[in-house]
């Protein structure tokens, strides 16, 4: 017998239910807005009723006399508090065009919603009421809306840069010049669209809320904020208002989601926190839904030229992609680099040469500005290339999941060097697509449809499919370098064994719903041989967990997560000093299993680590010169990103007399490598399935041409409801990533990436016997019954 | 204006503006801030308590309005330190995430089952349709409440 053998099922790969639940669950948990801050002073801000407009005059006079206003404040007023205006930490390029950006605007306003005045008073509601008794004369200027028009300059919306192109980031393949155009000459086939990418509000349901608390006499600032990067906050805020880092303590309390809309720093945040500082008493703002719509950013916002070079057998051999990007009125922490997120996914999971030309223009808009959202720049490419691919299918006449397999890169090329040089670690598109397909019954489907979608028949029966690869577990600090990021990518994690033996985890990851407490507690007693239960994990908080780079671009397991697992295993290398040292061993001679050091064949000599934590405190009988704990730290720069992928594949019946599509059936087969715990990442997957399909289907930031915002409130955008989707058909391979210890990959984004095309794909199939082959998301009855009379239209 | 309003099991004697909403005086007034605001148009569902027993948007009710009613916010929910049936079946599904949809999300649920306790699939999606969710995409909380409905 060994001791292997006496060791207890791991806890890793279970579906361990979620700590965090009881407190969430009971109404124990606090939110930013519970926080209850005796003193406080609460904010409210003026917002711009134009999209685009010149600050004439700010007259806070009334605003400052009623009774409970403490303050009130124009742009200008404040001008004196910032060291800085506010961070955009992405110039993607060395001559990028990003125009200062401050809390309060004071000379123009540049998108409805910009911030141009605010008031503190003793309440929210008075100081929601002093708003209006603010005069501000402005002089309207005509709005920029449309991306191709902003890309005229026909108003250049920043008189100081000269012109709305912010940048233009090219993807070159050094030593390729010509194959591009080459391979266009010599293709049998090619296909070329343009895909819109409508602008998306994130709606986490929890909208933004700050409370900033001062310490006048020792100068510290603590910041409680709605955010997912408590790090990145601390240091951005300090920078911009000039107090010195280590006096600077941010903490995210339980936030209610994020998706990409709280990785950012805020002008509230800004305000709060300088207007603490300066009154000398807390300052908080709660963020109304109305206010989140315009003042939260945005998500997508592209316009995407897609072009396909194809030999006879449909093999890709180009691919080139022009991309305009809607920055919106300034650009916010990274706006610039999202669609360069998705640079390197426009040829997806296929297998082309080393042709391939991308470029992205990005350019300013009198709108709400862009930023992250749920998959950042992979999901438009995802959709671009897989749009694209049933485009070529179609032209072919084959079907387009035959089309796939022909181009899949195949599992035996895999660690597979891309023609961008990144290196794709580890993937297997046949099995995931073969599963798919066969979960969804795909040759049934396409049977059914040939007898129901005959002509004149009003439901039609379609079936689409996405293959996708992510980007992510952000980033190889070196990658992110080369970018021209202004961060690396790196996370940090403590592992600390208490004198009784149970564990503290700090790490520097943020999460906002993703169950990390329970994730990282099982990534710890896998590693230690302990209970999950001994495990505390510790976050969110600069003064407890100060080292950090935050939760966003499905990274907090692959980064995050493998830091945790890499300083449990320093700690087992130090606590084997302290039992070689006891056992009187060699630590060579030690095996580490089941939470005990046993020396080899001798079954009896054996020290658990509960014993080697005391002894580690008590310090008595030391190997010497080793230091009196049992705690190690890592920080922990990823080698490479983590490239999950899958298959997801969409059945959708749709009403031809209402246009009105129905969702049969969603199948998503998702690998993620190993899976620390199969119930978070279910709930990841379904999450995110139902955010693509709300791309695909419901949702969509709509502006007049005046650039007001016409459904700014959860009423009129379309955030699917329970009885808007179906349940959801999950299948997994697994393929580790061999890139790092765990083998896992990120798991965060990949329902989002693969939904919108499949679903879009579904749905043009279904209308393809009637001549539809593209519609703009989302499909809408009205945009389905719109695509449907223009095709008719066109053939008669 | 006086109210007095049972909430959750204990009675309150408050003296409150006419314009005070439910939700505004169960969070800031009885400092129960389980109950969460996600919106300013009734639309997400995330201030659902039970007044008498049935579920209400609590931005859309006054506390006048609640005046010599009984209300049940989450934290009334758990007895004995015990969670609801509800409340257990939402963390044995994982129909949460983020969890601030939650406590009015499990209000809703309850109050659901009590009308139709064998709901089907669609009856619990149909019912669900006030109370909105960003994190879960509904599937997990609408097994959680087929569950809690099977116990």
């Amino acid at each position: 017998m060994t001791v292997t053998d006496d060791r207890p099922a791991s806890v890793l790969g279970t579906r361990l239910l979620r700590r965090e639940d009881p407190a969430l669950l009971t109404g124990e948990a606090k939110y930013a807005n519970d926080l209850n801050v005796p003193g406080a002073l609460h904010l409210a801000v003026l917002r711009s009723p134009y999209a685009h407009a010149k600050i004439l005059s700010v007259d806070v006079s009334a605003a400052a006399e009623l009774p409970g206003v403490v303050a009130a404040y124009s742009g200008t007023d404040l001008s004196g508090l910032w060291a800085s205006p506010m961070p955009s930490a992405w110039a993607v390029t060395p001559d990028m065009k990003n125009p200062a950006h401050y809390p309060l605007a004071s000379t123009k306003a540049c998108y409805v919603g910009d911030g141009v005045a605010c008031v503190l008073a003793t309440s929210e509601t008075i100081a929601r009421d002093a708003l209006e008794l603010i005069d501000v004369q402005y002089e309207p200027l005509p709005a920029v809306v449309d991306l191709e028009d902003a890309l005229s300059d026909r108003v250049v919306i920043h008189d100081e840069l000269g012109t709305n192109s912010s940048y233009t980031w090219d993807l070159k393949i050094e030593g390729t010049e010509g194959q591009v155009a080459q391979a266009f000459a010599d293709a049998a086939y090619t296909v070329s669209e343009r895909f819109i990418q409508q602008r998306l509000i994130p709606m986490a349901m929890e909208p933004r809320a700050i409370v900033a608390v001062p310490q006048p006499f020792g100068g510290d600032m603590t910041l409680y904020s709605s955010t997912q990067i408590p790090h990145i906050l601390k240091v951005m805020t300090a920078l911009t208002l000039g107090i010195p880092e280590h006096q600077m303590r941010v903490v995210a309390p339980s936030v209610g989601g994020g998706f990409g809309s709280k990785l950012d720093v805020y002008a509230e945040e800004l305000l709060c926190v300088a207007l603490a500082r300066k009154h000398k008493v807390p300052v908080r703002w709660n963020e109304e839904r109305g206010e989140n719509a315009v003042a939260t950013t945005h998500g997508r916002g592209q316009i995407q030229y897609v072009e396909l070079a194809a030999d006879a057998s449909g093999k890709l051999t180009a691919v080139r992609i022009r991309i305009v990007a809607d920055m919106g009125g300034y650009q916010q922490l990274i706006t610039a680099g999202i669609p360069i997120l998705g640079a390197f996914l426009y040829a997806g999971v296929y297998d082309i040469p080393h042709a391939y030309d991308f470029s992205c223009t990005g350019v300013y808009t009198t709108l709400t500005p862009t930023d992250a959202y749920r998959g950042a720049g992979r999901p438009e490419a995802t959709y671009a290339i897989e749009r694209a691919m049933d485009v070529l299918a179609d032209t072919m006449g084959i079907d387009p999941m035959d089309l796939r397999k022909r181009n899949f890169i195949a599992k035996e090329q895999f660690p597979y060097t891309a023609f961008t040089g990144l290196v794709y670690d580890s993937g297997d598109h046949l099995k995931a697509a073969e599963l798919a397909a066969e979960m969804a019954d795909y040759a049934g489907i396409r049977a059914k449809q040939a007898t129901q979608n005959v002509p004149g028949a009003t439901k039609l029966l379609g079936i689409g499919q996405a293959s996708y690869f992510e980007m992510c577990g952000l980033a190889p600090s070196r990658v992110l370098a080369s970018l021209n990021y202004s961060a690396g990518g790196w996370e940090a994690a403590t592992v600390r064994v208490l004198p009784t033996n149970k564990v503290q985890v700090v790490t520097g990851t943020a999460p906002h719903g993703q169950g990390h407490e329970t994730a990282w507690s099982m990534i710890v007693a896998d590693r230690l041989g302990i209970s999950p239960d001994d495990v505390d994990v510790l976050h969110s908080d600069t003064a407890i967990a100060p080292l950090g780079l935050d939760t966003y671009g499905s990274r907090s397991l692959p980064v995050g997560g493998v830091a945790i697992a890499m300083a449990c295993d320093k700690v087992i290398d130090k606590a084997k000093k302290i039992a070689a040292h006891q056992l009187e061993a060699n630590e060579d001679d030690l095996d580490f299993a089941g939470g005990s050091f046993t020396v080899k064949g001798s079954p009896d000599r054996t020290m658990p680590l509960a014993a080697i934590a005391f002894e580690a405190f008590t310090a008595h009988n030391l190997p010497d010169g080793l230091e009196p704990n049992l705690e190690a730290q890592v920080t922990y720069d990823p080698p490479n990103f983590s490239w999950p992928f899958g298959t997801h594949i969409c059945t959708v019946e749709i009403d031809t007399e209402t246009g009105n599509v129905e969702v049969l059936q969603y199948v998503a087969v998702d690998d993620c490598g190993n899976q620390v715990n199969p119930l978070i990442v279910e709930g990841q997957v379904h999450g995110g399935v139902v955010q693509g399909m709300a791309q695909a289907l419901y949702e969509e930031a709509v502006y007049d041409t005046d650039g007001n915002l016409k459904n700014a409130s959860l009423a009129e955008y379309l955030v699917p409801a329970a009885s808007d989707v179906p349940s959801i058909t999950l299948g997994h391979t697994i393929t580790p990533s061999p890139t790092n210890p765990l083998g896992v990959k990120g798991i965060g984004e990949a329902g989002t990436i693969g939904a919108a095309p499949a679903v879009m794909n579904a749905v043009i199939d279904a209308l393809s016997g009637l001549g539809v082959t593209d519609m703009p998301m989302p499909a809408s009855p009205h945009n389905v019954w719109k695509a449907i009379q223009a095709a008719q239209g066109a053939s008669k | 204006m006086k109210i007095s309003v049972t909430v959750n099991g204990t009675a309150h004697e408050s003296d409150v503006e006419p314009r005070t909403l439910l939700v505004h005086y169960v969070r800031e007034v009885l400092g129960l801030t389980g109950t969460n605001i996600g919106c300013d148009t009734s639309s997400c569902g995330a201030c659902s308590v039970h007044l008498n027993g049935e579920a209400v948007k609590s931005c859309t009710v006054l506390a006048a309005q609640a005046d010599g009613q009984s209300v049940t916010t989450i934290e009334g929910m758990a007895t004995d330190g015990v969670m609801h049936p509800m409340q257990q079946a939402f963390m044995e599904n994982h129909g949460l995430q983020c969890g601030y949809c939650t406590p009015g999300m499990v209000m809703a649920a309850t109050s659901l089952l009590k009308e139709n306790p064998n709901p089907t699939e669609e009856e619990v999606r149909i019912g669900l349709e006030g109370n909105l969710c960003r994190c879960t995409g509904y599937h997990n909380i609408v097994k959680s409440v087929l569950a809690a409905a099977a116990k």
